[in-house]
């Protein structure tokens, strides 16, 4: 299970739009010329629930899904599930973050204390974060946020510019290209060099 | 030739299209459900939603009989329901070609159970593909309708959650143009299964069945690759996948067509390698055949429950485990949850109220079962609700605590009016709900006879619900407003109390569907007392917030005002738009 292809993990929680930021990643990697594999969950696992992603992308990839160790880039939405992931990133993988909390059901309802320390353990772990929501309002809409992240991760991966932007404007819903282009290139400039994510 | 980015299941789409095939049928079902979505979009085929998988494989076997090549699509658990006509059909053969797609899933993300349906194949006696990428998905499909045809049988293409949902690169190649039907004519020999007539059926059959395991001899469907000749795996579907990815050395038998199995390629891969091992999800299918074929595959124990893993496979054939990181103690699960504004919680609300005994069932609605609602007590398969409930009541149960079905529009229409027929037939006095959201909500938005459109977006006649039951013998059969409240808990506390049989029907469209959100809510904390009622609606905006007072997050809201309504403090109040007031 080495060599040159990449795996990239998407976690987070049904609703926030993982799925199509995994698409856009994968259909980018597709225009970069690469063979590419996107693993998804539909249904029920989908209503509020944990959704984990995975994009892996190379010269040839055989599986669609990744083990524990094995992801190159963890780009989390929201920090329980980044913790939740934490054992499928490699030593060594990037770990990027939502610094958003949000409380599954049986810790909003008061049967569960919320978690302590997880912020603590995601900065041991040398996650990088980032507040996609805050970016995304900027931009013009709280819903890009997953857009934002994208612009994050792109800063660890090799795709020229260009070709994100080609992708994203053709992927996104009619009416928002503007606005998820500039989440985009907030999220880049966020997480680049000299980036505020990086200090 | 353009590379494009396809799901399993728009493959299989692309594949029966790229055949010619002129009808689809089938019943949504995760993962299987968007292979007739993709398809019903397609230039010159028709699609449907049927109410039920059996129904859907009855009208495809007609298709086919009458001369249109023709797809049917269903989960796992729909192909029990349309097994009856499976079984004859493999008798009766085909007229133009008939596949069946039928979607699993080992490790239950969207299931109530694991089954492996590559067991159909020998059951049944007709042929099964096992495609392994998005690729193979559009080249077995169309495969698949050329071998119906000339073997003369229905073809199963078995997917699993891993094939269906992962998206790889294919390949678009040359469609074929639709074949136009040909005149039909009668053979009362083949298509009509008296014993006389099915008895010379069956022995056609056999022979059917010989001559496809002389075929599967030398399929292109199959495949050895030769590699390192000191492990040789037989394997299959995604699991060839993980096997190349985790033993790129080895040498591997990839079976395409899972039934009938070529015994001489197989005796001949296992003399050609020192060690014979089997990787395979689900149940032993393989390995058990290859013995029953007196090969010796040697067991490496890989688990029969849940999905396997490139790493599962490597450490079963004696891999090291990676190095990984710690995971983190003590984090709370996140189960799926019924959304804001989401109807059923009202309905549950009601339920709660008069503690209810709740025969569940298959949909969104399920989830009635999780704290806070906790409202729900089995949930086994489509439509069981409503006989479950009649079979409470027969063993006596009821007299503390009411016995209600709870059952969703579609799910009543799959199988539920059939149990209904029993209660009013049988004399039962139970209560059954419907759960009218216009919609089959849980796999993602499909059509049902309820929702006034077909799949092809075609405006069309609604089932009259209220009349339905009514025609059945239910004499009392009233309808509400789930986010009323007050009326939807009148209404239970009346028909719990009846001696009658009684349906309620709760309709009200899924949150989903509501494109236009209302402002959200929010909560004045100077009136809030912590009183937990509004918590106990189980909303995923509402949470536990300072000093145990509710807090109502504006970016989730979508201004149901539920929750308003079980404020006795009038604590809940509109605000504005979220990114406005600062809500992220």
């Amino acid at each position: 299970m080495t060599g040159p292809t990449v795996t990239v993990m998407l976690a987070g929680v049904g609703g926030q739009g993982t799925i199509l930021a995994a698409d856009v990643l994968a259909r980018t990697a597709v225009a970069a010329g690469l063979d590419v594999k996107l693993s998804e969950v539909h249904g029920m696992a989908q209503r509020g629930g944990s959704v984990d992603t995975v994009v892996r992308f190379g010269e040839s990839v055989a599986s669609p899904i990744t083990d524990p160790g094995f992801a190159d880039h963890l780009v989390a939405f929201e920090m329980i599930e980044a913790a939740r992931q934490l054992p499928f990133v490699k030593p060594g993988g990037r770990l990027l973050v939502n610094s958003r909390v949000i409380d599954p059901l049986p810790v909003l309802i008061g049967d569960l204390e919320p978690p302590t320390g997880v912020e603590d353990v995601l900065v041991a772990e040398g996650a990088i974060f980032i507040d996609a929501e805050e970016l995304a309002c900027e931009a013009g809409s709280p819903k890009s946020a997953n857009i934002v992240l994208l612009g994050a991760l792109s800063t660890g991966l090799e795709f020229p510019l260009e070709l994100w932007i080609e992708v994203i404007a053709g992927r996104v819903p009619q009416g928002t290209v503007e606005f998820n282009l500039r989440a985009f290139e907030l999220g880049r400039d966020a997480c680049g060099e000299g980036g505020a994510c990086l200090v | 030739m353009v590379p494009m980015l396809l799901s399993g299941n728009e493959a299989v789409a692309r594949g029966a299209w790229a055949a010619g095939a002129l009808v689809g049928v089938g019943y949504p079902g995760t993962p299987s459900t968007q292979a007739l979505e993709v398809f019903a979009q397609m230039d010159g085929v028709y699609a449907e939603w049927a109410p039920n998988e059996k129904v859907a494989l009855e009208v495809a076997a007609g298709a086919s009989m009458g001369g249109a090549r023709s797809l049917v699509t269903m989960k796992h658990v729909g192909m029990n329901v349309a097994a009856d006509p499976l079984f004859t059909l493999a008798y009766t053969g085909v007229g133009a070609g008939l596949v069946i797609f039928v979607a699993d899933d080992p490790g239950m993300h969207s299931s109530q159970n694991e089954q492996d349906s590559r067991n159909w194949g020998p059951f049944a006696r007709v042929p099964v593909l096992e495609p392994s990428d998005s690729s193979e998905a559009l080249e077995f499909t169309r495969a698949g309708f050329d071998l119906s045809e000339r073997f003369d049988i229905p073809v199963i293409v078995r997917s699993t959650t891993r094939i269906s949902h992962s998206k790889g690169v294919v390949e678009l190649t040359r469609d074929q143009a639709r074949k136009p039907v040909g005149a039909y004519v009668k053979d009362i020999g083949k298509w009509v299964m008296m014993p006389a007539m099915a008895r010379v059926r069956r022995a056609s059959l056999d022979e059917r069945v010989r001559q496809m395991a002389s075929y599967a001899e030398e399929s292109p469907l199959n495949r050895i690759e030769l590699r390192d000749r000191s492990l040789g795996i037989v394997t299959s579907g995604v699991c060839y996948q993980y096997v190349r990815e985790a033993l790129p050395g080895a040498s591997v038998f990839k079976m395409g067509l899972s039934f009938p199995l070529p015994a001489g390629a197989l005796a001949e891969f296992e003399r050609s390698v020192e060690r014979l091992v089997v990787v395979e999800e689900a149940d032993n299918y393989l390995e058990s055949s290859l013995r029953a074929l007196g090969l010796s595959p040697e067991p490496i124990g890989l688990p029969e429950a849940g999905e396997l893993s490139p790493g599962l496979v490597a450490r079963a054939l004696g891999g090291d485990p990676p190095k990984t990181r710690d995971a983190v103690p003590g984090l709370p699960p996140r189960p799926p949850l019924m959304c804001p504004g989401c109807p059923h919680r009202g309905a549950y609300d009601a339920l709660r109220k008069v503690k209810a005994i709740v025969m569940g069932d298959i949909g969104c609605y399920t989830l009635g079962a999780l704290a806070p609602l906790s409202s729900m007590d089995s949930c086994v398969c489509m439509g069981a609700s409503v006989g479950m409930a009649h079979g409470m009541r027969l063993a006596g149960q009821g007299s503390e605590r009411p016995v209600v079905a709870v059952i969703g529009d579609s799910t009543f229409t799959h199988s539920g009016v059939t149990g209904l027929m029993d209660l009013a037939y049988n004399g039962s006095d139970a209560l059954v709900c419907i759960l009218d959201n216009r919609i089959t909500a849980m796999t993602g938005h499909q059509q049902n006879p309820v929702s006034g459109m077909t799949l092809q977006g075609r405006p069309t006649t609604e089932v009259d619900l209220e009349a339905l039951c009514r025609s059945v013998g239910v004499k009392r059969v009233r309808t509400v407003d789930p986010h009323d409240l007050a009326a939807a808990e009148k209404a239970v506390r009346e028909e719990v109390a009846s001696d009658a049989l009684s349906v309620i029907i709760f309709r009200a469209p899924c949150a989903l569907l509501i494109k236009e959100m209302d402002q959200p809510y929010a909560v004045d904390e100077d009136l809030c007392t912590a009183c937990r009622l509004c918590i106990r609606l189980g909303c995923p905006a509402i949470s536990k917030g300072e000093g145990g007072k509710a807090h109502i997050d504006v970016m989730l809201c979508v201004g149901c005002a539920d929750c308003v309504q079980v404020c006795k403090f009038s604590a809940i109040e509109l605000t504005g738009p979220a990114c406005d007031i600062g809500g992220v």
